[in-house]
């Protein structure tokens, strides 16, 4: 796992934004992660269906939106008026969204679950 | 000249909502790539100013559109769209039956709608961020290179997602159209 190590003190913090952008790029992957996951499970998908009429997609969509923002909030109270070493951060963040665009991507899905 | 109010409520969905946050998206490319001038990262840093009034109202207005569209999607249309048909029903009006009954449209659901109802949710979320970031972030955007780079390829990951998920959701109802419901007469019928 990277570790983000603080840099030197900078006239205008990043952590704010970094916090912003990590739980963005958390929240893409976890709506992939969840679509696959109800897509191979039915306990999974009938435990997401949150919305009858809408299915699963309910639950993916919900869940993932919910885990973005708490991961958002937690992100942004530690490192709130705090500078980081961005690169590291916007790495992370941009292979958690690349994973997540990849995973509602069906062939990718159908590939992870055996099809 | 009538259209029936799931038609309109499409209608509404994907070309009010859905096509003015995919231009809002582009706008905002634009608007992020003019604020990567030097000059004007100088001025701004310098004069230590909020987002102006109309960036405000523009992003929020960006944000907002794109949350109504993937909302209406999921919880207006998409049931329309994926109500079971009860046997020996006129398919017309069960889009995701109609679709699946042939193995030479099949793939309009099973590739299709299968990723446009979960990439588009990608869209608003990388969008408030976005919009978040420069409306509440602006020194940081003035002071760092890196966090403009990233701001940058998030707005251009969320146009993607909101063009995939438009596109295919603008194929799939020329293919097989959500309608049904109450006729709404928009005009005279004229000879």
């Amino acid at each position: 796992m990277t570790e983000i190590k603080l840099v030197p003190p900078n006239p205008v913090a990043n952590g704010p934004v970094a916090a912003a952008v990590l739980a963005c790029g958390f929240g893409c992957f976890a709506l992939g992660a969840l679509a696959v996951a109800a897509d191979g499970s039915r306990s999974l998908a009938a435990a997401l269906n949150f919305y009858n009429p809408t299915g699963p997609l309910s639950g993916v969509a919900t869940v993932a939106i919910a885990l973005w923002l708490v991961c958002w909030a937690l992100l942004a109270a530690r490192w709130r008026n705090k500078t980081l070493a961005f690169g590291k951060v916007s790495a992370l963040a941009f292979l958690l969204l690349a994973l997540g665009l990849l995973l509602t991507f069906p062939p990718c899905g159908d590939l992870m679950l055996g099809r | 000249m009538e259209i029936t109010q799931r038609e309109l409520v499409t209608m509404i969905h994907g070309m009010l909502f859905g096509g003015f946050f995919l231009l809002a998206l582009f706008g905002a490319l634009v608007l992020l790539l003019d604020r990567f001038n030097p000059d004007r990262i100088a001025a701004d840093a310098a004069s230590m100013k909020p987002a102006p009034r109309w960036q405000t109202i523009y992003l929020i207005a960006m944000v907002t559109l794109g949350w109504a569209a993937v909302i209406s999607g999921a919880y207006i249309i998409y049931p329309w769209y994926r109500a079971i048909a009860p046997p020996g029903a006129d398919l017309a009006l069960y889009p995701k039956f109609l679709l699946t009954a042939h193995p030479t449209t099949a793939g309009w659901h099973n590739f299709g709608m299968e990723w446009k109802e979960h990439v588009a949710w990608i869209a608003p979320m990388a969008g408030t961020m976005v919009a978040w970031v420069m409306l509440r972030h602006r020194a940081a955007w003035n002071a760092h290179r890196s966090v403009r780079s990233t701001v940058l390829g998030f707005v251009a990951a969320a146009f993607l997602a909101a063009a995939i998920a438009g596109g295919w959701g603008a194929m799939i109802n020329k293919k097989a159209p959500v309608q049904g419901g109450q006729s709404i007469q928009l005009m005279g019928s004229t000879r």
